[in-house]
């Protein structure tokens, strides 16, 4: 099902008409990608973050082996995010380096790719599976409960020129003929399962590998 | 809380008796504005002095909250330590890193006007600068004391801490930078406010979780 649904939103985020508006044109496609795909890394992360809270109050190694894969995923996701965004960024301002200027959501997006790449190498450099699962799940806590806080608190504090905060119209002002919300919807939960999908994947990868070594 | 001021007061005794390491910080926060100094001779641009000043906190604390928990990997604190509840520890260690980092901050604050001039200072309020100064130092105790925990259980103190480190410290950063910006540009306060309590909010969070999670890193 989730194939259908990304299939869906891919096809239907390029092809479908929208209404066409001045310096935003095609561009507005964006919105079917780079909103759903932050949406996504945002599920993951929280995901990641329930199954390290989880980790430490019982303790087993299927908890913690979702919220890695949680985490590789939502690296993924967020990396694409942030790529998807600096695209639109530079065709809407017409300026690639215009983003990082005081723009609180690049700065936040930054910040969780290097959270997360924090985590990774944090465990890579302990080499007991439980004492990294444990030293690893207190740092995602951590990570994640800072990271929330910034995430909503700083965009109300400061001025940005990316679209929906500060006075800038949120895309769904465009849309005037409810066209947008038939992609964006779907997307939404097309990218979303899409995550979930691929952490649920990863995790039956490495509990088969798990196996695979116990056995031999 | 005996037992907290106990850890508190041993960590402090600790520190005087290897008076040179904290002689080191502060010989490092000295240099670092000195020079500055021959770079820039003296800042009149507010947001420039704020922006150094901030960063040589930064490494500074970065350097002082490295060995907060090095010292434990020797077997007599071990025992020590292992009488006490870890809730206790955590807070003992955070009261005493606030503290070193308080007096760090002082100190560079001193030297930093010593040597950058006070142009920078023309409309400054100066109460909400201290203020914010403080709440910061506080801050960045926090969060570094509980990831030089997490890095000493890796083995590689200094880089892993840097690494893990840097992105707990940024939202900190980044408010603190704020907030002290607009105190020396001296807004009123009811405008800045807000921003008081993004950084008050920041810090309670940060203490809170590091005292919530410090028991499950002490487990071994």
């Amino acid at each position: 099902m989730t194939v259908l649904l990304f299939m869906y939103s891919l096809v239907g985020g390029l092809i479908i008409k929208i209404p066409d508006l001045d310096r935003l044109h095609q561009t507005l496609r964006n919105l079917f990608f780079h909103v759903p795909l932050w949406f996504a890394m945002i599920f993951v992360m929280l995901l990641s973050f329930i199954f390290s809270i989880r980790y430490l109050r019982s303790g087993g190694r299927g908890n913690d082996l979702w919220a890695v894969e949680a985490v590789n995923v939502g690296l993924l996701f967020g990396t694409l995010g942030f790529l998807t965004g600096s695209l639109w960024g530079n065709y809407a301002w017409g300026d690639i380096s215009a983003w990082l200027i005081n723009e609180p959501r690049s700065l936040a997006a930054i910040i969780a790719i290097l959270f997360y790449v924090a985590y990774l190498i944090l465990r890579s450099s302990i080499d007991e599976d439980q004492k990294r699962a444990r030293v690893a799940a207190v740092y995602n806590i951590f990570a994640f409960a800072l990271y929330l806080l910034f995430i909503i608190v700083i965009p109300r504090m400061v001025s940005s020129l990316h679209p929906g905060v500060g006075g800038n119209p949120g895309f769904n002002v465009y849309d005037s003929d409810n066209s947008l919300k038939i992609v964006l919807y779907p997307a939404w939960l097309s990218f979303t399962l899409l995550a979930f999908w691929l952490t649920h994947l990863r995790v039956r990868m490495r509990r088969l590998e798990d196996s695979n070594y116990d056995t031999i | 809380m005996k037992q907290v001021l106990a850890i508190a007061r041993k960590e402090m005794l600790l520190e005087f008796k290897e008076r040179h390491t904290f002689g080191g910080i502060v010989l490092f926060a000295v240099a670092a504005v000195f020079i500055c100094y021959l770079g820039f001779h003296a800042i009149p641009n507010p947001n420039t002095w704020n922006a150094l000043f901030w960063i040589m906190v930064l490494f500074s604390s970065f350097n002082s909250m490295s060995r907060s928990f090095q010292k434990e990997e020797r077997g007599v604190l071990l025992y020590l330590y292992s009488l006490a509840p870890p809730g206790a520890i955590i807070i003992g260690k955070l009261i005493y890193n606030s503290c070193l980092t308080l007096v760090l901050t002082v100190i560079t604050l001193l030297v930093y006007l010593t040597f950058m001039g006070r142009a920078a200072l023309a409309e400054a309020d100066i109460a909400q600068f201290i203020s914010a100064a403080l709440l910061g130092a506080i801050g960045l105790a926090g969060a570094l004391t509980l990831i030089s925990g997490i890095a000493a259980k890796t083995g590689n103190v200094f880089g892993m801490m840097a690494v893990l480190g840097f992105p707990v410290i940024i939202p900190m950063l980044v408010t603190v930078l704020r907030v002290s910006k607009n105190a020396l540009d001296g807004i009123a306060l009811t405008v800045n406010t807000q921003y008081f309590m993004v950084l008050l909010g920041l810090n309670l969070l940060v203490w809170v979780l590091s005292f919530l999670l410090f028991p499950y890193l002490w487990r071994d």
